[in-house]
């Protein structure tokens, strides 16, 4: 069975960096994803009075290209997950957020098309296996870029901890026997 | 088919003969660091949710209170306590205090912790620093970090290669900054997007080791995954009463295969500045002349170190700022620190009418000691000038070299530093 998310879009543009996903001063909060959710994408210029309270759960965030350069701050994907956004869609990832999220298990999609295509408000859905987005706005379809299986894989089996539970049960495996 | 340097190490560190781009490998770090934002959610996630008691190696990590520290309010207090108690807890070797390290990427070279042909990680973007020594260095996160502190392993795509070749020779005046800030404006901050930078060429053998980290500092901010160095002369002198390891350099095969080659006539560089609020929306200095600035800071890991300092210390000598101006010098190591009192440079930015700090990361990314406010200019030798990324999103952040910083200070606006000082900076 394939996972299909749905929610309304809110669009972003080129080169948004992390401390306009969350501004470094909301760093003390690094430990609460919901406070710091209270406060993602409040550095972008218009949204300085907030922006996570007019997210409905599961909604989609669409970004231009470089989404997510700048420091190497995790609470960037993590601030926006606790703003209740479940998938990230962009033209294309700064590559620390690009590994940030996939280490979360939080999904994020790579579609040039979309990209260019989806407009704040679009009613999206999201197929994460096939790697397609519906755009029931405009009656549209994206098909997004691939990544390779290791990084599914990741994702699918919830990030980096899980997997590096695996490998160290493995290794005291090794070790006892 | 021959290998970059990027390639050999991550083929060495992954066990194979050989790696291409795009292959996703799983290899062995040989350092690993973090700070006092990062080490609480890896310590965090390593021991309570990967369930790992010890790091790998307590003498392959390095703990830094830099960015927050000293703290500057209780919940950073808290972050700090944290840090310091994690380090302490896992035996952490090279754990830096306040007052006693500095920002993490002027810790790491001077203390020799991160030396040639090895695979470094450090939980801050900024840790494509220490490439200038010859190794694959590289930004992570939080969690890749814990992954990194409980196995000692780490998953990596391979990058394809840009190679960077500057010809002949900076003229006065132009720094390793002005060089590398042209290069960014030249290919955009995602130019070289998930790759290797390597930098070569003629001019690259009169930039001194700490230009040279300068450049590998702002790999990032072209989106790259690594800047690297060749190793010659002027490595092995820096880390000759320095490294705390044996260490084996890499070279670049003649038939290594790169993506591209862009060559620059270092000559033909002026000297550059950012301009609000991207550090590739360059200038050269006659563009951006006349603007009035509220604030200066030298500081940062790109450009605060010893050299800077003294560069800086040649413009400011018995001059003073412009009244309006406010002039932030912040070391940025304690032994950077420490060298500038010994040559008199603290008393010389004292009496210009400087602010001196102890060496944090500190306004650099407006955590503190010089937040600029709603609207104001600052001219900043840090590396990034994102909305927001000094303070209020509405401040205007240009980014320049230190001679280029200080002799504005003087003049309360941007202004080639030969305006201030007349044909050539004479050495303190």
């Amino acid at each position: 069975m394939s996972e299909v998310l749905r929610g309304r879009a809110w669009t972003f543009g080129a080169n948004v960096d992390t401390d306009q996903i969350i501004p470094a001063k909301y760093a003390i909060y690094s430990l609460d994803e919901k406070k710091l959710g209270e406060h993602a994408m409040e550095g972008v210029p218009g949204n300085e009075n907030g922006w996570s309270q007019k997210i409905s759960a599961g909604d989609v965030l669409v970004a231009g290209p470089n989404f997510g350069c700048g420091s190497s701050r995790e609470i960037a994907p993590v601030a926006i997950r606790g703003a209740g956004i479940s998938v990230v869609v962009a033209d294309s990832f700064a590559r620390i957020f690009f590994r940030n999220s996939i280490n979360l298990g939080f999904p994020i999609l790579q579609s040039p098309t979309a990209a260019a295509a989806v407009k704040e408000g679009d009613e999206l859905e999201i197929d994460l296996d096939e790697g397609i987005i519906r755009n029931f706005t405009q009656g549209d379809e994206y098909r997004c870029d691939s990544f390779p299986p290791f990084m599914n894989e990741l994702i699918k089996m919830g990030g980096l901890v899980p997997w590096v539970r695996e490998r160290l049960k493995e290794r005291r495996a090794r070790v006892s026997a | 088919m021959g290998m970059t340097m990027s390639e050999k190490i991550l083929a060495r560190a992954s066990g194979r003969d050989a790696v291409r781009p795009g292959d996703l490998v799983l290899a062995r770090v040989d350092f690993a660091m973090g700070h006092d934002l990062t080490i609480p959610p890896a310590g965090k996630i390593m021991r309570e949710q990967m369930g790992a008691q010890q790091v790998w190696d307590v003498d392959r990590v390095a703990v830094v209170q830099d960015h927050f520290q000293p703290a500057k309010d209780i919940a950073s207090a808290a972050l700090g306590k944290m840090t310091r108690e994690f380090a302490r807890e896992m035996g952490i070797k090279w754990y830096f205090e306040v007052g006693q390290g500095g920002i993490c990427h002027t810790v790491l070279p001077e203390r020799g912790l991160v030396l040639p042909g090895e695979l470094v990680v450090g939980a801050d973007s900024h840790s494509c620093t220490y490439g200038a020594l010859n190794n694959f260095a590289t930004g992570i996160g939080s969690t890749d970090l814990a992954c990194v502190m409980a196995l000692g392993e780490l998953w990596f795509r391979v990058p394809e290669t840009l190679r960077f070749v500057y010809r002949n020779r900076l003229p006065q005046w132009v720094e390793a900054k002005d060089l590398i800030l042209h290069v960014i404006g030249k290919i955009g901050v995602d130019g070289a997007r998930s790759k290797a930078m390597e930098h070569t060429g003629e001019a690259l053998t009169h930039i001194d080791m700490e230009g040279r980290l300068t450049m590998t500092n702002m790999a990032i901010e072209a989106g790259a995954k690594n800047g690297i160095m060749a190793f010659d002369e002027v490595t092995r002198e820096f880390l000759e009463e320095r490294a705390q390891r044996a260490y084996t350099p890499v070279a670049s095969d003649p038939d290594a295969e790169y993506e591209k080659t862009l060559e620059y006539d270092a000559e033909a560089v002026p000297i550059t500045l950012a301009r609000p609020m991207s550090p590739d929306h360059t200038a050269s200095i006659d563009e951006v002349a006349g603007t009035r600035v509220d604030q200066v800071f030298i500081g940062s890991c790109t450009n605060s170190k010893i050299g800077d300092l003294r560069r800086a210390a040649a413009v400011l000598k018995d001059r003073k700022i412009a009244p309006h101006v406010r002039l932030i010098v912040t070391p940025s190591s304690a032994q950077v620190a420490r060298q500038a009192e010994r040559e008199g440079l603290i008393g010389i930015f004292m009496d210009a009418g400087a602010g001196w700090t102890v060496a944090t990361c500190g306004a650099c990314l407006g955590g503190h000691m010089g937040v600029v406010g709603a609207g104001e200019v600052c001219l900043s030798t840090s590396n990034r000038n994102f909305p927001g990324r000094m303070g209020d999103p509405t401040a205007q952040v240009y980014l320049s070299n230190p001679v280029v910083a200080a002799a504005s200070a003087v003049a309360g606006e941007i202004i080639h530093p030969k305006e201030v000082v007349g044909k050539e900076l004479v050495a303190v």
